[in-house]
């Protein structure tokens, strides 16, 4: 096996063999998990089986069955209305906050069914952070964004620490390091997403989603964005909806693909989605016949 | 041809009828700045003609009027009995007792019902509770005035070991909290509402509870429409009357706000003061008169300051949201 970037040979941008993706992930993750024991790596964390959704009489997911990669950049794209943004809710039950929703199916999080009747959806989305479509950091200075989920989980420990940590990992710690006690709403719309990503990963959750998180960003202010998911990638296993084709080509690992009427049509591996799709209707959403 | 230009300049904008018009919308309008003016205008001489420095001037008997320092610093109030002394603070401390007993039963239960509310109700709770509060904002303030007096004071009567007098400051307090609890929670639930759903949404997905969420990002969020809202029903407690004086009759003295025990006694605020006085058999010339100018004055003085803080607390700690 090689050791991970440094090796020439390993080049996974210009092979068409996407095992050597794969197995590039895989050794990034054990040099950065040395010493620590962690499960195999490419092991299953998210897994769906059958997942439907209804609002209301609506369906808004039909059977959807896939399998989410630990350590893994996996991202969701179709077109509006497809249900992508409703299966990343459906991870962290969050559709559990809208009355008419109604969820079934199988959906596991490290084996366990989330919807299980003893799981409670508070303790589920601390496990699993999440990102949204719009930066929407609290009325509250940068410093307490980031330790909020540190207060509302109980977590003890040096916040000083983990805020810094936290905002080095989202890159944003140099940009705001001298004005922690500021209002969040102060920033730039770009720095409030990374600010909203640095509050998502301070309580270490096991599991970052992300819902089109820089949809509303700038160009300049998308690509620090998509620059640090591959950094995070190294310690989550981020899940993230665009409807950027390009953006989840150049930040995604694995592509599942959900077309019209909220059915997953396809899933594997991101060069094989963008080069040689199985399904002709994914091949013509990619080429941008239509969506 | 000239038939079409006669229509095209027929001046409809400029006719009688529009002008007329106009003049009536902008008189209407008017009104209520004219009447505003008028009361400050009559408060502020009547006012005048109390006070010995400006009273005298104006044609009063040095006898009928009253030193400004007296005034504001003296606590005797006994209008009505010889000898005649207007000392503010006798009114000004059951004033302050009724918007801090008021405000211990308002603004906690009122903010607490917002968050209900807004919060947690369901839709249809909702349409239930909102009309009920309107109602309660709408029974007229005599009939809280003789709930005090009839349900709240006999109660408390054999709630408390010693008892209190059929007149006392605990039941108006607990009235007028009740009556301003609408005002509280609609004011505050309007300002929780317009907190975006993106914060709740954001907590939830930290692992925030119900509780979580409401209390630490929606309240703080919305705190200035709170605050204009707690400031808003206080001004509306302390011009509070007919509740204050059914309930915690008619003698005035300068009491500690700060002292529950006071709250068992009858005390007579501001407003209550001047009911006294313009239901009284007072001479129009005399300082008792014109006393009721000056109580009036003061009173439109601090209702009209709390409005101005609380215009100035929802535009300065507004949020800004995108």
């Amino acid at each position: 096996m090689t050791e991970g970037h440094s090796e020439p040979e390993t080049e996974p941008n210009t092979t068409t063999d996407t095992e050597t993706m794969t197995d590039d992930a895989d050794d990034e993750l054990k040099t950065h998990t040395a010493g620590f024991e962690s499960p195999p790596t490419g092991e299953t964390i998210i897994e769906a089986e059958d997942v439907n959704v209804w609002y209301d009489d609506d369906r808004a997911l039909e059977d959807i069955s896939m399998a989410v990669p630990e350590h893994n950049v996996t991202a969701i794209i179709g077109p509006s209305g497809c249900g992508k943004s409703t299966f990343l809710r459906c991870i962290n039950r969050m559709n559990d906050l809208i009355d008419d929703a109604r969820v079934d199916g199988t959906l596991r999080l490290a084996g366990k069914d989330v919807y299980d009747a003893d799981v409670d959806p508070v303790a589920l989305r601390r496990r699993v952070g999440m990102v949204f479509q719009k930066p929407n950091p609290f009325p509250k200075s940068i410093y307490d964004n980031v330790t909020y989920g540190l207060e509302m989980q109980g977590i003890d420990g040096d916040y000083d620490a983990i805020v810094e940590d936290a905002l080095r990992e989202a890159a944003l710690w140099d940009e705001v390091s001298d004005q922690l006690h500021e209002s969040g709403l102060e920033l730039s719309g770009g720095q409030q997403q990374r600010l909203c990503i640095a509050r998502a990963i301070a309580p270490d959750p096991e599991v970052l989603l992300m819902d089109e998180p820089a949809s509303a960003l700038d160009p300049v202010a998308t690509s620090q964005i998509e620059d640090l998911i591959a950094d995070l990638a190294e310690e989550y296993t981020v899940v993230i909806v665009t409807h950027n084709m390009q953006q989840a080509a150049r930040i995604s690992d694995k592509t599942a693909v959900f077309l019209t009427g909220g059915k997953l049509v396809e899933f594997d591996d991101t060069q094989k989605i963008f080069e040689n799709p199985e399904h002709q209707r994914v091949e013509d959403y990619i080429t941008g016949k239509f969506g | 041809m000239s038939s079409i230009t006669a229509d095209l300049t027929t001046q409809t904008t400029k006719s009688p009828r529009e002008r007329l018009a106009r003049w009536f919308f902008f008189a209407c309008a008017a009104i209520s700045i004219v009447v505003t003016i008028g009361i400050v205008v009559v408060l502020v001489l009547g006012a005048l003609k109390f006070f010995r420095s400006t009273g005298v001037a104006l044609g009063m008997a040095p006898g009928d009027t009253v030193t400004l320092s007296s005034y504001l610093f003296e606590g005797q109030w006994t209008p009505g009995s010889e000898p005649q002394q207007f000392g503010l603070l006798a009114p000004l401390s059951a004033t302050v007792m009724l918007m801090l007993g008021s405000a211990i039963i308002a603004l906690p239960l009122g903010l607490a019902a917002a968050i209900y509310l807004s919060e947690y109700a369901s839709d249809r709770m909702r349409s239930v509770l909102k009309p009920a509060l309107e109602i309660l904002a709408g029974v007229p303030t005599v009939v809280y005035g003789f709930f005090a007096l009839v349900y709240i004071t006999p109660l408390l009567d054999q709630l408390v070991p010693l008892g209190v007098g059929t007149f006392n400051m605990v039941s108006a307090c607990i009235v007028v909290g009740i009556m301003i609890i609408p005002m509280v929670t609609s004011i505050s639930e309007d300002a929780m509402n317009a907190v975006p759903d993106s914060l709740r949404q954001a907590g939830y997905g930290l692992g925030a509870t119900k509780f979580d969420v409401s209390t630490s990002i929606v309240v703080p969020s919305a705190i200035s429409g709170i605050a204009s809202s707690y400031i808003l029903a206080l001004s509306r407690a302390i011009g509070e009357t007919m509740a204050v004086a059914i309930a915690a009759g008619s003698q005035s003295t300068v009491m500690n706000p700060l002292n529950p025990v006071a709250y068992f006694s009858p005390n007579s605020p501001i407003t209550a003061q001047m009911i006294q006085l313009a239901t009284g058999d007072i001479s129009a010339q005399g300082a008792a008169y014109h006393a009721m100018f000056a109580l009036g004055l003061t009173l439109f003085v601090i209702t009209l300051a709390m409005n101005i803080v609380s215009e100035l607390i929802s535009s300065r700690y507004r949020e800004v949201y995108r």
